[in-house]
């Protein structure tokens, strides 16, 4: 550098002629101290003198004023244009406008000396961005500054580009950088190699051709060049990490050297060697090894070194640290290594420092999925973060929190976001919460509702569901999102060609893809007409949700110019032998050929404006006075029909879809009634918009609904804690579990004595929060946990019947509470082997769940257990529902299952696995056998499921081999079954038609000297599938209105069981009935047809006659039931 | 980094430094409410936020906020010691730096920021070889500037704020 200074000071004598005589030099104070006396400080000290904002502006605008006119006088010296130009920045520092100076900056960088060309050069690049116009005047004078022979003029050129170029005119300036790699300087190369690398950033393109000088950067022998090569390569590996795989042992060795402190001094920060450049590395290190093995193999023993290096206890070794710990989780994975890891994310959110805490709760965000287990141990930090009086590790923790959500715990944690949203200070942070409230819990929760809940569900759930879609909140960001959320969501359903999904939630999907299709920007309306299309064609799907997907496609038509898919569509149901298809070809035949019609009457997203509607359907008089006079009937209103039918007994269901709709069909007589838009614009196309508008209107039923679903996510209600109000409701957990400390028994004794009731809180807070983790670690918590949410859910299915008895309006309840149960069988069947029996004991049977849940312990390994579930997830949440809901069967691996081994060492004798044992379940029988085989068969009654166990032994003794049994349409398969020992597998089945009796055909086939087959079956009885069903006596008189379905039947009573609670007695035992209550000679019970269909009992004792009526939603149920209520009475 | 600002705890900016191209209407917003967010912490807590979609770092150095602005996958903690470094490199430069250097003499702070972090990149992270370059463009100017004054000179009329005068590192190191 010494030549510099030679240079520059030879330089002198003409920089001196330039100054004030007069002014002397000071420098007492240090380096480059500039006065308080000049104009920038009088400037300055008058600005903090004054008061108020507003003299500040008057002052400014004065200054900014005689600024102008001095910058712009053409007698001002180059030395006062600097002092104006360090003004100029500050007041724009001071967010005033001065863009009058930013020409003047330019000419000062051009025009004046070093100290000029400095405070010009700055004061370009703070005024002005890379896209500015008189940017490009700039550029002749960096290219002369570049050429230039004085080292600082050239490093000043490098900062400036490095900072502001305009694109275009790279070209311009790059061969001359180019020539500056090879310059002696250190200094200039990092430069250089600096400008290069935002060159990359704006125009990747422009540097293409010298990739090679890159890599001689990177070998360059001064660190700080290279390490300024390392900001180009981070870039290109992000964008293409293949394409550098060559230069991970590089990276590697530099890594080595310079955690072995190989640097020179100069490096260290807090004698810790180069932090900067190692966490560059490890960055690199961690974009070259992800998911690559070999390419992570060469960097495990240097990502080691670093985390024992790294021990010095300062912020620089924990930067160091976090970085290496994200290394380590990002790249292929290495057992001992992600230990350290996991053993220093514990240090970080042990850490009293905040700052650690909040990257400790981060990584464990990041590492969650791999490692949920993690998450286990540190469980009451994380609680204990929930409460944290800074909102951002709260939020963090929230973070964390969604990571984990699963069926289970959903419900906890969604209800602690919104805590943190009531306390909720900054927009960003509610859009994006609530963003994921709503991905959570409602699309979610109702992709769950619909697809297990079926066709079971009322049909006013769908029905809200999309008004609330279509009205959406408040926000209109958030609203849009949710609806691209719902498309997408159902495009990636639908993706699955083969899966079978319930009508209404079909229903549901085509309303949602035909009215905001359009928001999803990156799908071609094509892709989505063709998945409707071949929807249309399956055989499953009934004519009702065909009108659906036509409305859909006709939505869809109405936007997109000509489609191939269309017409394919109209073309087929033209022909259709479906009236009602057929009419919607036409229609959308019609309109696809007046496209103007078509847009007018199908306008984009107005599912929510109001039309006029014609209540009165006045234009349809003369219709009806015709008829009339032909002899027709007169109009029964609704009610009036209901009561009729109710008067005779044992009538079919011919409820309506929706009201008032069913009245514009019969009286109109199109056949719109299957329409879910309404869209039946039959013959009066043209002529009557009022019909059709008050079609419209009335699927959606937008009026008179009450609003159950707010901004915040579900609004509980006053009106369902009829006869609860010391319940807490299901969702507020927090409040609930508080209510239960007093109650739940005691924690593990050598914990529960010494914790305070705080912790206890907390301690049931973490394992509900936790819950569906899973393993070894969460099972000191266990016996609490389960206590806590068994509570929980009896009292959340306490609500769903409630609400089942409740108007139709308020169905939305019984989606927020239905939750629970209903997600609970999803993770059943997915984890299957190990989640069925963690769940089910769980719940239990009511009269053995709480103490079996003590000994609850689970051993299998996590990795199975995650694997499974990861393979199943996707698979299962939206099961088909066919008698066979959830048709797999898991088998038990010998090789990684503890019961499998337990089952194998037992000796041909089946018995059922441990956790299974303790719950309800009938005895092991036999289904058929060969020589080679047998196979019994266990039916477990879990609390929401039927569960079928097939032991399969073997009875030779010889291994079997390649067993397959078939049960209904699912296959298990056993590769090998060892001489004498015992396999099993087991299948959750649900009842989808009612019937008394079903007969699953079954058979195995099995390898021993020659291919053997052997068919047998299984016979299930309704019984398999009732549940009792709690509630109170208010409830049960609730539901009992609400219910159509009514079968009444006289029953003679044996002697022996004269008295109602004798009978009442054999019905609870043995049909699983649950008593209600008794009153005189009166006594109600209640039970439920799994998943939820309820059915009520009333039984009245008279002159030795038993009365009984049932009342339940579905037809067929009470006549089933009454048949296994005379069996039973006879037999006792 | 996207942008470093400096500003004091009365709010007042006293170095803003952006590295992404956005509008002055953007800057001035996003700068109003960073500095009100900020400002509004209590000292205990966490130095990282969250904000919009940013990952903000601060830290207070007696009466002066740095606060840098950083992408997701950036490390916090590194950034913090950049900002601690810039303090060291302004405290080596103006000799026991504190608030009111950085306000009289904010040009020079840009520059040592432009010789340490250069496009949103740390540059050159030896204290020294920083200094170098500062004092070697520096050596010109000492020669030149006329007005030259000592440290003392620069307080009058400024007793009254005394928090700016405290030394930014004081107790610190």
């Amino acid at each position: 550098m010494s030549d510099v200074v030679e240079r520059t000071l030879s330089a002198l004598p003409g920089l001196l002629g330039q100054h004030d005589p007069g002014a002397g030099p000071g420098g007492a104070g240090g380096p480059g101290r500039v006065s308080a006396s000049s104009r920038l400080g009088s400037l300055i000290r008058s600005i903090t003198a004054l008061t108020s904002k507003h003299e500040e502006e008057k002052l400014i605008q004065q200054e900014l004023t005689s600024l102008k006119a001095t910058v712009s006088a053409p007698s001002t010296t180059l030395r006062l244009m600097k002092e104006c130009m360090v003004r100029l920045i500050y007041c724009e520092m001071l967010g005033y406008e001065s863009s009058f100076g930013y020409i003047h900056a330019i000419k000062l960088a051009q025009q004046g000396n070093l100290l000029e060309k400095r405070v010009g050069y700055l004061a370009v690049s703070l005024f002005l961005h890379e896209n500015h116009e008189l940017l490009l005047l700039l550029v002749n004078t960096v290219v002369k500054d570049l050429q230039s022979t004085n080292l600082v003029e050239v490093c000043m050129a490098l900062t400036v580009v490095s900072q502001i170029f305009p694109r275009e005119m790279i070209p311009a300036v790059l061969p001359l950088i180019e020539d500056k790699l090879q310059h002696s300087k250190e200094i200039i190369r990092r430069k250089a190699v600096q400008a290069l690398y935002k060159f990359y950033l704006i125009a990747p393109n422009q540097v293409q051709h010298i990739h090679d000088k890159f890599r001689k950067a990177l070998c360059d022998r001064d660190a700080g060049v290279m390490a300024a090569s390392l900001h180009i390569y981070l870039q290109m590996i992000k964008e293409n990490s293949s394409g550098y795989k060559d230069l991970t042992g590089s990276f590697v060795t530099i890594l080595k050297q310079v955690v072995g402190g190989k640097l020179s001094a100069d490096f260290n920060y807090h004698s810790v060697p180069a932090p900067w450049l190692q966490i560059q590395l490890l960055r690199i290190l961690g974009l070259l090894g992800k998911d690559d093995p070999r390419t992570s193999e060469l960097m495990y023993d240097v990502l080691d070194e670093s985390l024992r290096r790294a021990e010095i206890n300062h912020n620089i070794t924990y930067a160091i640290l976090f970085e290496c710990v994200q290394t380590i989780y990002t790249i292929h994975p290495k057992s001992e290594l992600l230990e350290k890891a996991a053993k220093c994310i514990g240090k970080f959110v042990l850490s009293p420092k905040i700052n650690l805490k909040y990257l400790g709760l981060k990584a464990l965000t990041y590492v969650i999925q791999q490692d949920p287990n993690l998450a286990l141990q540190h469980q009451m930090t994380i609680i204990e973060c929930l409460d944290h009086p800074d909102p951002i590790i709260k939020r963090e923790t929230l973070e964390l929190l969604y990571r984990i959500t699963n069926g289970q715990n959903v419900i906890v944690i969604v209800q602690k976001m919104l805590d943190y949203l009531k306390e909720g200070q900054e927009e960003y942070a509610i859009i994006s919460l609530v963003g994921k409230i709503a991905e959570l819990w409602f699309i979610q929760t109702m992709n769950a509702v619909f697809s297990v809940g079926g066709d079971v569900v009322h049909s006013d759930i769908p029905n809200n569901f999309l008004r609330l879609l279509a009205e959406g909140f408040d926000d209109e960001k958030e609203d849009h999102q949710l609806r691209v959320y719902a498309v997408q969501s159902y495009l990636a359903l639908l993706e699955e060609e083969d899966k079978l999904y319930p009508q209404k939630f079909l229903q549901v999907m085509s309303w949602v893809l035909g009215e905001y299709f359009s928001l999803v920007t990156d799908v071609d309306p094509e892709v989505i007409l063709t998945k409707l299309h071949s929807l249309l064609k399956k055989t499953f799907v009934t004519s009702e949700t065909k009108a659906w997907i036509m409305a859909a496609v006709t939505k869809i038509a109405s936007h997109t110019s000509c489609s191939k898919t269309v017409d394919e569509i109209i073309q087929e149901l033209s022909s259709s032998l479906d009236t009602c298809l057929r009419q919607y070809a036409f229609e959308l035949k019609h309109l696809c050929e007046d496209k103007a019609l078509m847009k007018s009457l199908l306008p984009f997203d107005a599912s929510c404006s109001d039309l006029v509607v014609d209540a009165s359907l006045s234009f349809l008089d003369g219709f009806v006075a015709e008829g009339l006079a032909h002899g027709a009937a007169p109009y029964k209103p609704h009610h009036q029909r209901q009561e009729e039918k109710l008067s005779q007994e044992k009538a079919l269901n011919f409820e309506p879809y929706g009201l008032s709709f069913a009245s514009s069909v019969s009286s109109s007589g199109v056949t719109g009634r299957q329409s879910p838009t309404g869209l039946s614009f039959g013959s009066d196309i043209s002529g009557n918009s009022a019909e059709t508008g008050h079609k419209e209107t009335n699927t959606l039923k937008l009026e008179g609904v009450r609003k159950l679903w707010g901004k915040e996510g579900y609004l509980p209600k006053k009106e369902n804690k009829t006869g609860k109000e010391n319940e807490p409701q299901a969702v507020p957990c927090g409040s609930l579990l508080a209510g239960q400390v007093g109650e739940a028994p005691a924690l593990r004794p050598e914990q529960g004595a010494s914790l305070s009731e705080e912790d206890k809180e907390k301690q049931q807070l973490a394992s509900t929060l936790f819950i569906g983790l899973g393993a070894s670690a969460g099972v000191s918590l266990m016996g609490k946990a389960d206590t806590a949410t068994q509570k929980f859910k009896r009292k959340s299915k306490i609500t769903e019947t409630q609400q089942l008895s409740e108007e139709a309006s308020d169905f939305q309840n019984s989606a927020a509470s239905n939750f629970d149960p209903l997600l609970d069988t999803v993770p059943d069947n997915v984890e299957d082997s190990e989640g069925s029996v963690h769940t089910g004991l769980r719940k239990g049977s009511p009269s053995s769940s709480d103490t079996v849940e003590d000994n609850l312990a689970f051993e299998t390994p996590q990795s199975l257990r995650k694997s499974v579930l990861d393979d199943r997830i996707s698979a299962n949440r939206l099961s088909q529902s066919s008698l066979f809901a959830d048709s797999n069967i898991e088998i038990f691996q010998p090789s990684s299952s503890a019961q499998c081994e337990s089952a194998s060492e037992t000796p041909l004798v089946p018995s059922l696995p441990e956790e299974l044992e303790e719950l309800p379940h009938s005895e092991v029988v036999g289904l058929c056998q060969s020589d080679a085989l047998a196979l019994h068969l266990c039916k477990v009654w879990t609390d929401d499921s039927l569960l079928l166990i097939v032991f399969v032994s073997n009875k030779t003794t010889a291994a079997l081999h390649a067993v397959n049994l078939i049960l209904e349409s699912a296959t298990s398969h056993f590769p090998v079954i060892e001489a004498q020992s015992v396999e099993h597998c087991q299948k959750c089945v649900r009842m989808n038609k009612v019937c008394t009796q079903a007969i699953l055909p079954a058979s195995v086939s099995y390898q021993s000297e020659m291919e053997t087959c052997l068919e047998f079956s299984v016979t299930l009885s309704l019984m398999d599938f009732i549940r009792p069903m709690e509630m109170t006596t208010e409830d049960f008189g609730k539901l009992w209105l609400s219910l159509s379905n009514d079968v009444k039947q006289n029953i003679k009573m044996s002697p022996c069981q004269d008295s109602l609670s004798a009978a009442l007695d054999t019905l609870q035992q043995k049909l699983k009935l649950h008593r209600v209550d008794v009153i005189g000679n009166e006594g109600i019970l209640a039970c439920q047809l799994l998943p939820s269909v309820p059915c009520l009992l009333h039984c009245r004792t008279h002159s030795g006659m038993l009365a009984l009526w049932f009342r339940s939603p579905c037809a067929a149920l009470p006549d089933g039931l009454l048949y296994q209520c005379q069996k039973v009475m006879e037999e006792s | 980094m996207q942008f470093m600002l400096l500003f004091s705890r009365q709010g007042k900016l006293r170095l803003q430094k952006w590295y992404v191209p956005l509008s002055d209407k953007e800057k001035k917003k996003i700068t109003r409410e960073l500095v009100q967010t900020v400002l509004a912490r209590k000292p205990k807590m966490c130095s990282f936020l969250e904000w919009r979609d940013l990952k903000i770092v601060y830290k207070r150095y007696a009466s002066l906020y740095f606060c840098c602005a950083i992408e997701d996958q950036d490390n916090e903690l590194i950034t913090l010691e950049i900002i601690h470094r810039y303090v060291e490199l302004l405290d080596k430069y103006f000799g026991s730096v504190c608030e009111l250097d950085i306000i009289f003499n904010f040009e020079k702070a840009y520059f040592i920021l432009d010789e340490f972090l250069l496009g949103g990149e740390v540059q050159e992270t030896s204290k020294k070889n920083v200094l170098k370059a500062i004092e070697q463009a520096d050596l010109l100017q000492e020669v030149s500037t006329s007005s030259f004054s000592g440290h003392s000179v620069s307080m009058v009329g400024w007793d009254s704020e005394t928090s700016c005068s405290s030394k930014l590192l004081e107790g610190i190191l």
